[in-house]
């Protein structure tokens, strides 16, 4: 497409500002996290790396990062399998309702995560009796797992959804038409085509676990704090931010590769041979 | 065709122990016994394969022949054994496969879309089939090359399938189930998704494997000329049903139905009662164009000529023939397909005489002719 030499320069300007916009804040943060003043002063005044010794030192930060990692890793775990059990059955089957239950897999993530948080400490907070059964979800670790599972899911199916329509469906057809039974073609053909879909939805999932707060908040028990908790609620206080800045930018650096490798495993350009 | 020729040597040499394994060369490499197959149930239900009934022979290159939505891709797939017949029964080599997987089954596939592993080379696809039976690493390597050699892809084993153009893919496809050496090879449009130049050169490849190798090779197609060029027998699918079985020859000289008539090449279909008017036979007859000539008002027809006068609706130059449309005083519409030269003077709504002889209208039955199927897998 061709475009005047203005229209050129006027997008190329308001690129700039955009990028600037997002990414500057991000790198205050980092610098601000080792910055002398024992405030948010700007300019820093000067270097230091006391703020990263004293998050070091005090356990609260260091538990609430671990209480994350861990319930994000339980999450994703579930929303892979389900989300890959439920991608293969919508792209392997045609049923009654599967438009509509495609759509409700993807929900979701649309709904507010106010919507879902009121919800499910609704439900959890109830008995549920089922006649032979009864039983009350209550409030703790799992109660965090199970309602970030919700969200968790949509994230893991659209990956292996994505990667199955981008597939030739004669590729299991094919692997069994050469001789192999059906545990073989899970292994030497199904697994490894969505493999990379799978790693690239495992990570998303987490990422999307690791700093939600607005569901937490709702489902948590009395004494779960997740990182996003805890960073919500120093930054209340004065003396807390520095410490904040500096677990804000361990994350950054722990998530900014991951993310580039879910992009690169998503994203990929390799096309799947067989879909013209 | 030098360079056909030198690769189907090499399928040959390859694939000879299948040619010395093929037993008895009079059992049928496959019957169809009444093979049913309907998609759907209660007021939903589509006959995509209606009881048909079918017997190829070993060593055939068999077409099966239709219009998308016909039954065929359907036939291909139920002696695969991807799909499992409502009815009926599939037998290979004389032996009731019909319950059986398709691993099962010494048969092998080439797909319409090809089908390649898209994670595995060029390499590891052929030698897929062999792994999976457990042979050698040294000896499948060994297959695997010489038939990627065969098929002209040497030095290609390395690549991953989307490194390939479509005729190179393919090519793979068909290296990939022609060195597990199988009893029949079922080919499921496999030309379809090539550019025309490269797909008449690979009609020639596929036509001189098929020949040297010997075994028996299922095509199904929906280009007639296709069928018409490469098959040993064609099968004409409509409907789920087979219209007619026979020679390219006999499929284009006599069609036995309206549908094979006009489905294969152009024909003109005369209609009962035209036929009894003209040739003194009540039922439906058919014509090929280029059968029909134009001739002079003047024109003296000899005993084995029938004539009629029509209108001309429009001439449709084709270079060295044209197609000339004329209407017939009934309202039907007759086409002559004549050489160019000559033909000047026909310019539409002039007065035309079409001659052509007796013995070469056809009788045939009339066809059902159905809107189109769903629920072909294609």
């Amino acid at each position: 497409m061709r475009l005047s030499l203005l229209s050129r320069l006027g997008l190329r300007g308001v690129t700039v500002i955009g990028l600037v916009f997002l990414y500057v804040p991000l790198v205050v943060v980092v610098i601000l996290a080792f910055n002398k003043a024992d405030s948010t002063l700007w300019p820093p005044t000067g270097w230091t790396l006391d703020w990263w010794r004293q998050a070091w030192h005090t356990s609260a930060p260091k538990n609430a990062f671990v209480q994350s990692v861990e319930i994000a890793s339980a999450a994703t775990a579930i929303a892979l399998v389900l989300g890959t059990l439920a991608a293969f059955a919508m792209s392997r089957f045609s049923f009654f309702g599967k438009s509509a239950i495609s759509y409700l897999l993807v929900l979701p993530i649309a709904l507010p995560g106010i919507v879902t948080a009121v919800a499910l400490k609704n439900t959890f907070l109830r008995r549920i009796d089922l006649g032979f059964v009864s039983f009350k979800v209550g409030f703790g670790v799992h109660s965090i797992i199970i309602a970030h599972s919700t969200f968790c899911i949509v994230v893991t199916y659209n990956n292996v959804v994505a990667r199955l329509r981008r597939s030739s469906p004669n590729l299991l057809e094919a692997s069994a038409d050469l001789g192999a039974h059906g545990l073989r073609t899970f292994w030497s053909v199904t697994f490894p085509l969505v493999r990379s879909a799978l790693v690239a939805g495992g990570i998303l999932a987490f990422a999307l676990s690791f700093d939600e707060i607005v569901v937490t908040s709702f489902t948590a028990g009395p004494g779960d704090q997740t990182l996003p908790q805890w960073i919500l609620n120093s930054f209340g206080r004065s003396k807390g931010v520095p410490v904040t800045n500096v677990m804000a930018t361990v994350v950054m650096a722990l998530s900014i590769p991951l993310a580039w490798l879910a992009q690169r495993l998503s994203d990929s350009t390799e096309s799947i041979a067989g879909r013209r | 065709m030098e360079r056909p020729r030198a690769v189907s040597e090499s399928v040959a040499s390859t694939i000879e122990s299948a040619r010395a394994s093929a037993s008895d060369r009079s059992t049928p490499a496959i019957q169809l016994v009444r093979l049913r197959k309907t998609f759907g149930a209660g007021d939903g239900t589509v006959v995509a394969v209606d009881d048909v009934d079918l017997e190829i022979d070993q060593g055939e290159f068999f077409s099966l022949l239709g219009p998308s939505g016909s039954g065929k891709t359907t036939v291909l797939r139920m002696i695969a054994g991807f799909e499992l017949p409502t009815g009926g029964a599939v037998l290979l080599d004389g032996v009731d496969v019909t319950q059986r997987a398709p691993f099962d089954r010494d048969v092998n596939t080439v797909f319409q879309d090809y089908a390649l592993f898209p994670h595995m080379t060029v390499q590891r696809n052929v030698e897929y089939g062999l792994k999976v039976k457990g042979v050698g690493k040294a000896e499948r390597r060994k297959r695997a090359g010489e038939m990627l050699d065969a098929v002209r892809l040497s030095g290609f084993g390395n690549r991953r399938p989307t490194e390939m153009s479509g005729g190179q893919r393919q090519r793979v496809a068909l290296a990939r189930a022609l060195v597990n050496q199988p009893r029949v090879l079922l080919l499921d449009e496999p030309l379809g998704a090539l550019d025309l130049k490269l797909r008449e050169e690979m009609q020639g490849e596929l036509k001189a494997i098929q020949h040297d190798v010997g075994i028996t090779f299922v095509f199904v197609t929906h280009d007639q000329g296709e069928a018409l060029s490469m098959s040993s027998r064609v099968a004409v699918f409509n409907n789920g049903r087979i219209e007619q079985v026979g020679s390219p020859r006999d499929i284009y000289e006599r069609p036995t139905t309206s549908f094979v008539a006009s489905f294969v090449g152009t024909s003109n279909v005369l209609s009962a009662a035209l036929s009894e008017r003209l040739l003194g036979v009540a039922a439906p007859h058919t014509l090929r164009p280029e059968r029909i000539r134009v001739v002079d008002a003047t024109h003296v027809l000899d005993d084995h000529d029938v004539a009629i006068d029509g209108v001309v609706d429009d001439v449709h130059y084709l270079g060295a023939e044209s197609r000339v449309r004329a209407r017939l005083d009934d309202g039907s519409v007759l086409i002559a397909a004549v050489p160019s030269d000559g033909l000047a003077a026909l310019i539409a709504g002039q007065p035309v005489r079409l001659a052509w002889p007796r013995r070469a209208a056809s009788a045939v039955i009339e066809s059902v002719v159905q809107p189109e199927q769903q629920g072909e897998n294609q």
